[in-house]
């Protein structure tokens, strides 16, 4: 049932890349239970243009949970306070009348603040440029079914492979590492045998890419898997360590 | 304007193997020297940009997003489909194709669409090679789902994210070719305009959304890829950046569009429920294998469930109305999409609606739970019924779901002809942008396919057809009048936007078009209704034109630019759809004119005088469009009333 509440906001503002960012206070009424985080943040965009001031940049696409765009550090966690789900799929519903939000960018070396809420995630496709594909050119590959692959791998590429990049992983490490987006590609890809050949070269060139563009090493607090919106699990951590070394032991 | 769709010569069968034995092709040495742009990283776009780096053109790829994997193809969540036949069912090529002509209610060209059909085999290929993880079986073969308008299984998917995993798959190959050095990649650009050298397309306008800077890019052909324009009616299942720019600067620079008025309204998607709606979330056709959908039989029981004084499971089995079961009992709750909204529509007008609007109808799943166990149930669609628990804070295990239906493909687009290249020579359009294949109503699975198929096996032959003429044509620096002028002419665009200064937000004018385009051009459409529609878009044009409120400057990051840029090529795109859809003087698939239905209320097409698409050509600001037709003739299928019943 419809429900309406007030809150405090407290926003970092940021012009662009270079500039000093600060957080602002904004005041929102009449905010209604049933709606999205995100648009929640649109009721705040359409009072800051009345008022001719710039509305908050965010980034943000399918509001459905699965583009990997939206991002928002909200009360200390990525993706705020519910479980398994991006912030565009946070609902309002979760927050109490006369509360207050803060609201922080993905905060880490590896993202570069661009903008207010919105950071530059390239170093991912970077990353995914280094090895994060099978080699196979467009044409000429065998019948889909020329190769059984047992179910159970399959479905344990699957889950790997529901990774959506959104970079929550590396926002909420301290250390700012990017093993569970690193290990969640080499793991999809390493489960079937389509990927195998390239595994050893991949896990290499993937985790040299990421050491290059500045993610911090992995101590296994394992808090990247509680943030993680897809349920990706550090297991595959533990796969892309045993692949790292064993591609290493063999140069 | 000639409208000559190139369709190869021979019987149906074996006109693309035709096509492939007599075209030109480009040696790999020219390949080096020979740049293609490509514009939009989705299925169409990535696959396209991928195949063309792997044959040795250097490419660059455009998209507006951070990154080529978000584009808006990733949320599709049913399947794909292909005629393996892996299930020994029955199906074919022919069947495919025939299934998707029938589908598109006779509104599209039949060779596109064999063609189309004949190499979805390679796609699935193609993709289990990248290492896409597709559903399997036990035995460890590729299992098979069905949807809506098939009588076999041959719909391939990824639990309830095929889109996803089929766009990452491309993302892969697009990101290896970037590694290779043959594509450049620019993320977080808009294409903002096209440059024309003699009556050729040569190159793009660039904006880049973070500097707020103008580039001028070269190319000896460019592909637009950028998805369909659904987002006119605001409010949409299309992802809030989706747009329908580049096609309309395509129009605007003389390509011609084709069946703009043929949009999907799609009838499961979560209902409505405030002024600060900013999207509608799309719940999957497949639920409809296992829910039923109804409304109350009695408006007093309709009344009472809109004021909160009862619910849905109050309701005794006779008091309910399973319109769909009872209005089309041999395809009950899987008749098409088309079908279905329609139906939905017309019981929530006549008072029959739930939910606090009214506008909802209910989506129930407690027949299958009695008689499959929520266990099953919860297999088969549990991310689905948390994504709907998540958003709408409701038991669908114990509650029926309430669902409506909304705007989610749109079917028209920029004209091709079979090589996919539109009337400006050396601009090519893929995917969901182009009008070719889905005629008037697009069937579940196939956007999937068509986007892979005109990015994977189409592009990477015809466009080799066109740039084999292009070998002596030296790359050019950018610096020559026609670039100058387009960029000044861009730059003149924004300058104006920022110059207004009035006092309405890009999103009120927006959500003013969408409310328009919902009442007179959305599910049922009439005469008086669309000649009304067009004069309030023309109004809408004006006040967006004189009082559009924008803070900020043109420098750096200014996302209300960029949504402002936008709306204009909506409100453009709105009244074409208008046109279009008073043009044509009959009811066929997503198109539905009241004047024209049968006595049950079914979709009456005029096949004597509508069996065209509809080509719209651009004769400058303010003045109409002018009309031209493709007539379509079908040699293979035989052309009838589609039944339900």
């Amino acid at each position: 049932m419809e429900n309406n509440i007030s809150l405090t906001l407290k926003v970092w503002r940021q012009s662009d890349s270079k500039a000093k960012g600060g957080f602002e206070t904004y005041k929102l009424e009449t905010v209604s239970t049933d709606s999205s985080f995100l648009e929640m943040m649109d009721i705040l965009n359409e009072q800051l243009v009345g008022e001719g001031k710039e509305p908050v940049a965010f980034d943000h696409d399918c509001r459905e949970g699965i583009c990997g765009m939206c991002s928002l550090y909200i009360n200390g966690r990525p993706h705020g306070p519910d479980d398994d789900v991006t912030t565009c799929q946070l609902h309002m519903r979760k927050f109490k009348n006369n509360e207050t939000i803060t609201i922080e960018p993905w905060r880490s070396a590896g993202f570069p603040v661009i903008k207010d809420l919105i950071v530059d995630r390239t170093a991912f496709d970077q990353i995914i440029a280094a090895g994060g594909y099978t080699s196979v050119s467009t044409g000429g590959v065998p019948d889909a079914n020329a190769l059984p692959i047992p179910k159970d791998d399959a479905d344990e590429a699957m889950d790997a492979a529901s990774c959506i990049g959104c970079g929550a992983c590396v926002a909420t490490c301290k250390n700012g590492s990017a093993m569970l987006f690193v290990s969640a590609k080499v793991s999809h890809l390493a489960l079937l045998p389509q990927g195998q050949v390239e595994a050893a070269l991949r896990a290499k060139a993937m985790v040299g890419k990421m050491d290059e563009l500045g993610f911090g090493a992995c101590t296994n607090t394992g808090a990247c898997e509680v943030e993680c919106p897809k349920g990706v699990s550090i297991a595959n951590i533990a796969r892309l360590n045993r692949e790292y070394l064993s591609a290493k032991l063999k140069d | 304007m000639k409208l000559d769709s190139r369709i190869p010569e021979g019987p149906l069968a074996e006109k693309w193997n035709n096509y492939k034995a007599n075209q030109k092709l480009v040696n790999p040495a020219n390949k080096r020297n020979l740049d293609i742009i490509v514009i939009g990283t989705g299925l169409a776009g990535a696959s396209a940009a991928a195949s063309f780096g792997e044959m040795g053109f250097k490419v660059k790829n455009f998209t507006i997003q951070d990154s080529p994997r978000r584009a808006h193809s990733i949320a599709a969540q049913g399947g794909i489909n292909a005629a393996k036949n892996y299930p020994n069912d029955g199906d074919s090529v022919h069947r495919l194709f025939y299934d998707t002509v029938k589908g598109g209610d006779y509104r599209a060209r039949e060779a596109n669409v064999y063609r189309l059909a004949s190499v979805s085999n390679d796609i699935i290929d193609q993709c289990v090679a990248q290492g896409v993880p597709f559903a399997r079986e036990y035995g460890g073969m590729l299992d098979n789902r069905s949807f809506g308008g098939a009588q076999v299984s041959r719909t391939f998917y990824a639990k309830g994210q095929t889109g996803q995993q089929l766009l990452i798959g491309a993302y892969q190959a697009l990101m290896r070719q970037v590694n290779a050095g043959t594509v450049e990649m620019h993320t977080r650009t808009e294409v903002v305009d096209y440059v024309i050298v003699d009556g050729k397309a040569r190159g793009v306008i660039t904006r880049d959304l973070v500097t707020g800077e103008f580039s001028r890019h070269f190319g000896h052909a460019v592909v637009m890829a950028t998805g369909g324009y659904g987002n006119t009616f605001f409010l949409s299942t299309n992802a809030m950046g989706s747009n329908g720019s580049a096609a309309i600067k395509a129009y605007e620079k003389g390509a011609a569009f084709a069946n703009p008025c043929y949009a999907q309204i799609h009838p499961t998607c979560i209902p409505v429920h405030g002024e600060f709606q900013s999207k509608l979330t799309l719940m999957s056709e497949s639920l409809r294998n296992d829910g039923r959908i109804w409304v109350p039989k009695k408006k007093e029981d309709a009344e009472a469930i809109r004021a909160g004084k009862k619910k849905a499971t109050d309701l005794s089995e006779d008091e309910r109305d399973y319109y769909l079961e009872r209005r089309y009992p041999a395809f009950g709750n899987l008749v098409p999409r088309d079908v279905a909204s329609r139906a939905a529509k017309e019981r929530c007008d006549a008072g029959f609606g739930v939910g606090t609007t009214g506008l909802a109808v209910y989506l129930d799943f407690k027949t299958s739970i009695e008689r499959l166990g929520e266990d099953t149930i919860r297999a088969r669609y549990g991310n689905l019924f948390q994504m709907y628990e998540k958003i709408v804070d409701d038991n669908p295990y114990a509650e029926p779901m309430m669902i409506y239906p909304a705007i989610h493909y749109t079917m028209g687009g920029i004209w091709v002809d079979y090589e996919l290249q539109t009337t400006v020579p050396g601009l090519f359009s893929a995917g969901e942008a182009n009008f070719s294949d889905h005629g008037a109503n697009r069937l579940g699975a196939s956007a999937l396919m068509q986007g892979l198929a005109d990015g994977y096996f189409v592009l990477p032959f015809t466009i080799q057809n066109y740039l084999a003429d292009d070998i002596r044509t030296p790359r050019m620096t950018g610096d020559e009048k026609e670039f100058v002028e387009a960029e000044k002419a861009a730059k003149a665009k924004f300058e104006k936007l920022m110059s207004i200064k009035g006092s309405r937000s890009v999103d009120s004018l927006h959500k003013e078009l969408g409310l328009v385009m919902w009442d007179f051009v959305g599910m049922a459409r009439n005469k008086k209704g669309l000649e009304e529609a067009i004069e309030k878009i023309a109004a809408i044009k004006k006040e967006f034109w004189t009082n559009v409120k924008i803070p900020g400057s043109d420098k750096g990051m200014n996302v209300e630019l960029e949504k402002a840029s936008r709306l204009a090529d909506f409100i453009t795109t709105g009244d074409l759809m208008a046109r279009d859809a008073l043009n044509r003087e009959e009811s066929c698939g997503g198109h539905f004119r009241e004047e024209y239905q049968t006595e049950e209320g079914e979709a009456k097409r005029q096949d004597d005088k509508f069996t065209y698409a509809a080509c719209w050509e651009y004769k400058g600001e303010d003045k109409a469009p002018e009309l031209h037709k493709e007539e379509l003739k079908f040699e293979v299928v035989k052309v009838a009333q589609r039944n339900y019943k």
